[in-house]
């Protein structure tokens, strides 16, 4: 532990661009970057499931299968396609990113109270209307629930990615397994746990910022039961 | 791709699966034993509770590869021992478990516990054999969620350099052999949807009750 200690107070360790600073940006950037990707491209596919209702088993099936898939197996059998650099390690990450998204807000949208939505439609409302400024920000808990497991998910990934050559934390695990240097890993493993916590926070701490404090008291007081979180709660694998 | 890479190692994927299941499955055991104590005292104290439940949360957000490195440092193993990889596995089973079983203990009907105890039960005997057979389906679910996780999480050991099929993974990679990779794949896949299957049927057949009568209901829900 005191070796461990050490290597995270060397000043050495913290600059150049090997230093934790850079390593610690790198992840937070494919991080970003891969959970913007999948909300493009999922949070649309599953508001549309959602207020058609159709495709919803799919979705469903999707998400739990994933969690079946070994993260490892899917980045080098990508990488040994595609080849080393930040394509591969990109749609892995991204392939693990969509299906939680997809299925938070295939469920908050498909969650929302059909007394809501018709009042909605009896207002005179066009269904494009409903879907944005009822069914979505009605949905928004169980979205953001979506992209929370996903941002761990991607967060947990991209560290098994330095074993393909990814940059960001992960790096100090693996090199330092090729080394034999123990407080290295052990230093980047600590690093990598904080990160998600963090990351786990802001993202809770965004949710009660950005959803409708009238949603919450409804929550609160209609639902005694705590609302099913979506399927891929856990980032799964990785 | 190289498929004849299959037959010529047989005997090791056969055995890197055995050794995977064991790894996949040992901790989902003890993480059913733990969590049980401790999802009754989670949803019989609110204290319990306010600390189980958030530090459980906690522990799952912690990334695998990070857990598996950090555990020698706790438990004072060597970084290649299995049992930091059984550890870190038996923590994801619990932290998941732990929320399911206190959930699964609440939805009992309070009529039925007082049922029981009018019948002469005594809180001990009651837990065992009212509370706990009916709170199964929930905590299965929870257990099959927790097993298919588990089976593909194993392959992260391989990264430094523990057992299961992740082996296939590192070596296929290192040495080009995208029939190996692909093998390990299909394999952990398999398995998982093996277990899965599995704990359904253990499932259903440990509570017979949940289908008597209910045929034509549960069949009416399926058409649905």
């Amino acid at each position: 532990m005191n070796a461990v200690i050490a290597w995270l107070t060397d000043p050495a360790h913290w600059s150049g661009g090997a230093g934790v600073p850079v390593r610690l940006l790198e992840h937070l950037w494919y991080t970003a970057l891969t959970v913007a990707i999948a909300v493009v491209i999922a949070i649309p596919a599953g508001a549309l499931v959602g207020h058609t209702g159709r495709g919803g088993f799919l979705v469903v099936s999707l998400a739990n299968s994933l969690r079946a898939l070994p993260t490892l197996g899917l980045l080098v059998l990508l990488v040994s396609f595609i080849g080393i650099g930040l394509g591969a390690p990109l749609i892995a990450l991204v392939v693990l990113a969509v299906p939680p998204i997809l299925a938070g807000t295939y469920a908050g949208v498909q969650a929302v109270d059909r007394s809501v939505v018709d009042a909605a439609r009896g207002m005179g409302m066009s269904e494009r209307e409903i879907l944005l400024q009822v069914e979505l920000p009605n949905a928004l808990p169980l979205i953001i629930g979506g992209v929370r497991s996903a941002t761990l998910q991607v967060i947990s990934t991209a560290t098994i990615a330095a074993y393909v050559g990814l940059g960001g934390l992960g790096r100090f695990i693996i090199d330092g397994l090729a080394v034999r240097d123990y407080p290295q890993m052990a230093a980047g493993s600590l690093l990598v746990a904080l990160l998600a916590v963090a990351a786990d926070l802001a993202l809770a701490w965004s949710q009660r910022l950005l959803v409708s404090p009238g949603l919450r008291s409804v929550s609160a007081s209609r639902r005694p039961t705590p609302a099913p979180r979506p399927a891929a709660e856990r980032p799964a694998a990785a | 791709m190289n498929w004849g890479w299959i037959p010529r190692n047989i005997d090791l994927v056969a055995s890197l699966t055995w050794e995977h299941m064991v790894l996949a499955l040992v901790p989902v055991l003890l993480g059913l034993a733990i969590s049980i104590p401790l999802g009754w005292l989670a949803g019989r104290t609110r204290i319990a509770r306010a600390v189980l439940v958030p530090v459980t949360g906690l522990l799952y957000t912690v990334p695998s590869l990070a857990l598996i490195v950090v555990l020698p440092i706790v438990l004072g193993t060597r970084i290649l021992d299995p049992l930091n990889l059984i550890v870190a596995l038996t923590i994801y089973t619990v932290a998941l478990l732990v929320r399911s079983v206190a959930d699964a203990l609440a939805a009992v009907p309070a009529v039925t516990i007082a049922a029981a105890t009018a019948m002469g039960y005594r809180p001990f005997r009651r837990f065992v054999s009212v509370e706990l057979p009916l709170a199964v389906p929930v905590v299965v679910a929870g257990l099959r969620v927790a097993a298919v996780s588990n089976t593909s999480m194993v392959t992260v050991g391989a990264l430094v350099g523990l057992g299961g099929l992740g082996r296939l993974f590192t070596d296929g990679f290192q040495r080009d052999i995208p029939a190996e990779i692909v093998t390990g794949i299909v394999l952990v896949l398999a398995l998982a949807l093996l277990v899965d299957g599995l704990l359904l049927a253990i499932g259903r057949w440990i509570t017979p009750w949940t289908r008597v009568g209910a045929g034509a209901r549960v069949r009416a829900g399926a058409a649905a």
